[in-house]
């Protein structure tokens, strides 16, 4: 090849623009005539709205117009993407209107909105709309609402219970623990996470009476998603007649994923006041009005023999959903959850039951990770368990229960994995590099040394595997053997090479900062030899890009990835057809390599990808039935999903006087099969296994009892601050995906998946000498220090 | 009541009426149009949004238009001199020391006013210096890097 583009750390394409000032963020669009909206929220958690008025703030200067929930009544609540698995289960499906008209179910919830020339008479009139509420009795344990005592927060879900799924099979699961030799049961707490993407959500929305026709610029991970949602489910409006634009978008971890009230109350303002309108989430906003993530309650039981065999897995989880439903929340904590819990294990039997629940608190829906992160907790410190109660070293106990190099495509017991299997791997590989690079056997001989002298060390292991690249659509849509997401998943590219030899790629996948207009390139300039700065990637408007599903779930590089090196093999295998027409060559005759398509054996009767772009578009002398141009559409569905995995450890001290936690090494193994751009896959692992230690150890989101969020801001919300972190030492193993001819897996979601247990393991393993077990995170100094005092030792 | 400020932006002098609540984020982006700077929460926590004044870095969510009167303020828009990147524009090219980018431009004008007071920050001397400044997606660590970059590029 005389370009080797793939695999190489670029620099990315995007950066110059964004270290500038010069990209463009949702709150930079500006429209002639543009007004603000802001919204009044719901101060209560649960409560009947008996009457608004908004006379006062309309009189307010500046105000355009305030309207209610009942300005909008015509409008349906938004729809929810899962649909229970064909109906075979309950979903009680309850969602946000675009403004709530006779009742609230969680703080922050949409009552009334402003329409002013500027943002801060829009917010001044909030303070003069008066609403006249009934407070109603509150739950937010995701447990606990499940209580014959709880109070109802939907007619139609009973005991607050959305849904009653489950996986795997209850009575060999049973049976099997029934048999062990050991059984240990634990209750843990995956606690609910903000995400906190630094650029808040928003929105501004255009309506052009004339052709009726709607432009929406909003924060989104999948701009084609929210044009069909928005359309087919609440304006009931022609797809054709709306246009979403998402501008660059500042990180959004599954939060922007979601179709929100605010963007579809903006669209139909646009069209009620017959001039543009801009919604500018505040961070405050972002807290109570965001979906947020995890919020799990499990009880584990995990059946082992004497030698560290694991023999049966059984789960018991609470999820807790929040007030309504967000778009796809329903789907996290069962198929991206449930179906995860062999992890890199061969665990002979599985069984997972998890309740959806109703509570007084915002959205939760995907979060980083989605359902793996919560599957890969559970999983990771039942190993440790078993090997504590075993008194085995844990590393001991994993390598006894991997699944082995031998063993793919490896379907994990009683069928959870509804018929996928992981595509590829070698997890020992991957445990020994890690354990070389910390010097395990030598860090044990140490901690021993250190505790004789006061000093509590811990090292923590996670040896995870993960489901990337979602994903086959039967698989995962609302088929007869369907996981009953409203959806396909696909993805999409569109390659043209222009007359001048300049590539226009169009995708339908949506980076928040994923880098795509980099790696993207790096596919086509690698299979077609036109150098990257020859290439653009353009994407982000549902004018001019080629239908997709967005970017979530690591799927970018696997199933979008693949969409493009396909269309790229489209355009060269157009490319030889025409380099033998012009050559009078025969086709069969004809290669392609390294930008040029050459005579087999005769490498200098060829034509350059650039005479042939040129050749094409003008369209002077094209062989028989020849469109002009080389211009290819693809669309890629993935024949499965794909398994990056990988060895995490992580060392800490722990004070013995303070609680304090501090991580002394972070170390990661990870094998996400070939990489497009080893610098990027590097950043992102570094960026997630940051916000996975921040689960560990600081962040939780915390409602009091009122269901008012007291974590509610950047002063009382722990997001890590660069002094919080150590230097992270990378290593990697390569086993390419045999799933996909780029070899990819993905790498998005790997680092917050591995990390939050490593660390937890890590401080269970200093306290161990306390014989302290478990502590739910974050383990604050606070709560360390507790728990060590409570032991009396 | 309106003021009249004058204020200096890269370089260029305004003069503009504001209201006296009217914070300096705002009369940067809204009035003269200077979007690069961002704005990224409510409680000067995230530092999305600092600039330079008077040659310091300030978070201009915490500043008023009126108190900036007769200062001079650097945003991201005016780092590169004569179409050349500023070095730590380039180190953060350089070492990936961003993704999604919404608090590259506070994150950069961070750097610039450390290495002004530190021009060999120890790699503690750095994290600490960042800590007014929110990253979520880097884990910080390129980040570090680029200003250790930053810093052998600059003249000391």
């Amino acid at each position: 090849m005389a370009t080797k583009t793939f695999g190489a750390p670029l620099k990315r394409k995007e950066d110059p623009r964004l270290i500038t000032g010069e990209a463009k963020y949702l709150d930079d669009v500006r429209l002639p005539g543009m007004l603000y909206a802001a919204i009044l929220r719901s101060p209560y958690a649960h409560a009947k709205i008996k009457g608004v008025d908004t006379n006062k703030a309309t009189k307010q200067p500046g105000v355009i117009a305030v309207f209610t929930g009942q300005d909008f009544k015509d409008l349906p609540a938004l729809p929810c993407a899962w649909q229970a698995e064909a109906g075979r289960i309950k979903n009680n499906v309850n969602t946000p209107r675009v403004l709530e008209i006779d009742r609230v179910t969680h703080t922050g919830a949409g009552v009334a909105v402003v329409v002013a020339d500027d943002r801060y008479a829009a917010e001044d009139a909030l303070g003069l709309i008066e609403v006249d509420y009934e407070p109603l009795p509150v739950v937010v344990d995701a447990e606990k609402t499940t209580f014959p005592d709880a109070p109802q927060i939907h007619e139609n879900a009973p005991n607050n219970i959305c849904f009653d799924w489950s996986c795997g099979d209850k009575d060999a699961t049973d049976a099997a623990l029934n048999s062990s030799e050991v059984v240990v049961k634990h209750r843990v707490v995956n606690q609910r996470l903000i995400p906190n993407v630094m650029e808040p959500r928003g929105c501004v929305a255009q309506y052009m009476p004339a052709s009726e026709e709607y432009t929406v610029w909003m924060t989104s991970q999948d701009p084609h998603i929210m044009r069909l949602l928005m359309t087919a489910f609440v304006f009931g409006v022609p797809e054709t007649k709306v246009r979403v634009i998402a501008p660059q978008v500042g990180g959004g971890f599954g939060t922007k994923i979601f179709l929100y009230p605010e963007y579809c109350l903006m669209a139909a303002l646009a069209k009620k006041v017959g001039r543009p309108v801009k919604w500018a989430e505040t961070r405050r906003e972002n807290y109570i009005a965001t979906t947020h993530g995890r919020d799990h309650v499990t009880d584990i039981e995990v059946g082992a023999k004497r030698d560290g065999t694991i023999t049966a897995l059984k789960v018991k989880t609470y999820a807790n959903l929040g007030g309504v439903l967000s778009t796809i929340g329903p789907g996290i904590p069962t198929t991206l959850y449930g179906r995860m819990l062999s992890g890199a294990y061969k665990t002979p039997h599985i069984y997972c039951n998890v309740l959806g629940t109703y509570t007084n608190t915002g959205m939760v829906d995907a979060y980083r990770g989605a359902g793996r992160p919560e599957a890969t907790y559970v999983v990771e410190r039942t190993v440790d368990l078993v090997a504590r109660e075993l008194n085995m070293d844990t590393v001991e106990v994993r390598r006894k229960n991997f699944i082995q190099p031998g063993d793919f495509p490896y379907a994990p017991a009683d069928n959870i994995l509804a018929g996928l299997k992981y595509d590829s791997g070698d997890y020992e590989k991957a445990l020994n590099k890690a354990l070389e690079m910390v010097n395990y056997s030598s860090f044990r001989k140490k901690q021993e040394e250190a505790r004789k002298n006061g000093k509590y060390l811990g090292i923590g292991l996670s040896t995870y595997v993960e489901i990337c690249g979602a994903a086959p659509s039967s698989w995962i849509g609302v088929g007869p053997t369907g996981q009953g997401w409203g959806a396909a998943m696909w993805e999409s590219a569109n390659i043209r090479v222009h007359l001048t030899g300049k590539v226009v790629l169009t995708i339908g996948t949506q980076p928040q900062g994923q880098g795509h207009e980099t790696t993207m390139a790096q596919i086509v300039s690698e299979e077609l030899g036109i150098p990257m700065d020859d290439i653009i990637v353009q994407l982000g408007d549902t004018l001019g890009t080629p239908f997709g599903y967005g970017t979530y779930a690591s799927r970018s590089a696997a199933v979008g990835g693949m969409a493009v090196y396909n269309s790229a093999q489209k355009i060269k295998e157009k490319a030889r057809r025409l380099a033998a027409h012009l050559l009078e060559a025969a086709p069969e005759d004809m290669t392609f390599e390294a930008g040029k398509a050459f005579v087999k054996g005769s490498p200098d009767k060829a034509k350059t990808i650039q005479e042939l772009a040129g050749a094409a578009a003008l369209a002077y002398s094209l062989p028989a039935g020849m469109e002009p141009f080389l211009d290819d559409v693809t669309y890629y569905d993935p024949p499965d999903c794909t398994y990056p995995f990988g060895t995490h450890i992580c060392v800490v001290e722990v004070d013995r006087e303070t609680g304090q936690v501090k991580i002394l090494r972070y170390l990661a193994v990870d094998d996400v099969g070939k990489k497009i751009n080893p610098m990027i896959v590097d950043g992102q692992i570094h960026g997630g296994i940051t916000q996975g230690v921040a689960q560990a150890l600081w962040e939780g989101a915390v409602y009091d009892e009122n269901g008012q969020l007291t974590s509610g801001s950047m002063m009382d919300y722990a997001v890590p601050k660069a002094s919080f972190l150590p230097t992270f030492e990378l290593g990697s193993t390569e086993t390419p995906s045999p799933t996909n001819p780029l070899g990819v897996k993905g790498v998005g979601e790997t680092g917050t998946i591995a990390s939050t247990p490593a660390v937890v393991n890590a401080v269970m393993d200093a306290l161990s000498p306390f014989d302290i077990k478990h502590l739910d995170m974050p383990l604050t100094p606070e709560k360390v220090w507790r728990a060590i005092e409570a032991t009396n030792m | 009541m309106a003021q009249t400020v004058s204020i200096t932006v890269n370089d260029v002098a305004y003069e503009r009426e504001v209201e006296p609540r009217l914070l300096l984020v705002h009369f940067l982006r809204d009035v003269l149009g200077l979007t690069g700077t961002n704005i990224g929460c409510d409680t000067s926590q995230c530092g999305s949004c600092t600039v330079l004044m008077d040659g310091v870095a300030v978070k201009s969510c915490t500043v008023l238009a009126v108190q900036a009167d007769g200062s001079s303020v650097t945003t991201i828009e005016g780092l590169a001199t004569d179409g050349k990147l500023h070095p730590v524009q380039n180190a953060f090219w350089e070492k990936h020391g961003l993704q999604c980018g919404f608090c590259t431009p506070g994150m950069i004008i961070t750097v610039v006013d450390l290495l002004n007071r530190n021009p060999h920050p120890t790699d503690e001397e750095i994290r600490h210096g960042l800590e007014g400044t929110i990253c979520r997606c880097t884990g910080y660590q390129n980040i570090v890097e680029a200003v250790k970059h930053a810093a052998e590029a600059m003249p000391a």
